[in-house]
């Protein structure tokens, strides 16, 4: 568990816009650039925003990331609110 | 010149970004409030703003939090957050630099603060000042709080800081105002989105407008949380405020709970 380096690749991706242009080209080599866990990496790339909320990412590094990511605020909020409720939590 | 005016109201995005989303009710009572304090602005011929208001992850991350930062540039760059969002084009907002280097110089003889020359303006800045000041022409000096990642500067330190920007202030020749930007209770960017305290709120502003330092600092981060949301930290903002203009009769311009934009639009000021 590395949440401060998954917040670490939210807050740059949101900040750097050179940085979401890396990872747009090569998400792995950016990613690989972090000590993260294969499920950190695998929920950064996929933009699993209900994995990284519950994995504890704050929700104001995750907001923007999400809408980054092409998620409509109501469908982010809906991600949230799932992956709260899913049994295997 | 001392301080001569002083405010304190909330910045949610919602506020200028779907300002639509509130009832026609909520909107009757909060956006003319927001414009008398404008009024009052105005009338304040200030020389400069000092603005107060909170991190959320635009210029700071927890490799490097400071608890209190002052802006010390001639100018800043904002929104950082898209047009769209806000619907605040971007733009350059002048920096009081001078002023801004004298009370931070003034202000660590009894708070410790960090200083910037590259501070980016997000929403908890640009929503006053689009409302406020949209020619965006009154030089300010912003500080940035860290109501976000814990351990936050304590409450009690908050006020200490209230109280030093006063003397700081009263001490300078310019026509200085003052201005807390963020709060209340809100649950920003969560299920919970929309969700208010206005209990909380009211009571919150009734010791903001009497200067109760004991009441005002005697919330834990827990109570914070869990009352209040992660968003209420920023009554850190209005608690520097309060400080710095112990004494002064207190006038709320607006409470009316909007949860369209996920908070209570709380507006007041204070008679110095």
């Amino acid at each position: 568990m590395s949440l401060y380096s998954v917040q670490k690749v939210l807050f740059r991706l949101n900040n750097d816009a050179a940085e979401r242009k890396r990872f747009a080209m090569d998400r792995d080599a950016v990613l690989g650039e972090y000590p993260l866990t294969s499920e950190e990496r695998r929920a950064l790339a996929e933009a699993d925003v209900g994995r990284l909320h519950l994995m504890g990412a704050h929700p104001l590094l995750l907001a923007p990331f999400a809408g980054r990511s092409g998620l409509k605020w109501p469908d982010y909020l809906a991600a949230l609110q799932r992956a709260r409720d899913a049994p295997h939590r | 010149m001392p301080l001569i005016f002083a405010a304190a109201a909330v910045h949610a995005p919602g506020i200028t970004g779907r300002p639509q989303n509130a009832t026609e009710r909520q909107r009757a009572a909060f956006f003319p409030a927001y414009q008398r304090l404008r009024e009052r602005l105005e009338s304040a011929r200030l020389d400069a703003l000092v603005m107060v208001s909170a991190e959320h992850f635009t210029n700071f991350f927890m490799d490097n939090m400071p608890a209190f930062c002052f802006g010390l540039a001639e100018g800043y760059p904002g929104p950082s957050e898209d047009e769209p969002f806000l619907k605040i084009p971007k733009t350059i907002v002048p920096g009081a630099a001078r002023l801004a280097r004298a009370l931070a110089a003034a202000v660590s003889e009894d708070v410790d603060i960090a200083h910037s020359e590259e501070l980016v303006l997000d929403h908890g800045f640009m929503v006053p000042l689009h409302l406020l000041a949209p020619e965006m022409r009154v030089p300010i000096v912003p500080i940035v709080v860290n109501c976000l990642a814990a351990p936050r500067p304590a409450l009690k330190r908050c006020y200490a800081l209230g109280r030093a920007l006063r003397r700081a202030i009263d001490a300078r020749p310019e026509r200085v105002g003052l201005l807390a930007c963020g709060g209340l209770s809100h649950w920003p960017a969560v299920p919970e989105s929309g969700k208010i305290n206005v209990g909380w709120d009211r009571a919150f502003l009734e010791d903001f407008l009497a200067h109760r330092r004991d009441a005002l600092t005697r919330y834990s981060e827990e109570e914070i949380e869990r009352n209040a949301g992660p968003g209420g930290h920023e009554i850190r903002a209005w608690i520097v405020v309060s400080a710095a203009t112990e004494g002064a009769q207190g006038e709320t311009l607006c409470f009316e709970p909007i949860p369209a934009y996920a908070i209570t639009g709380a507006i007041a000021t204070m008679a110095i």
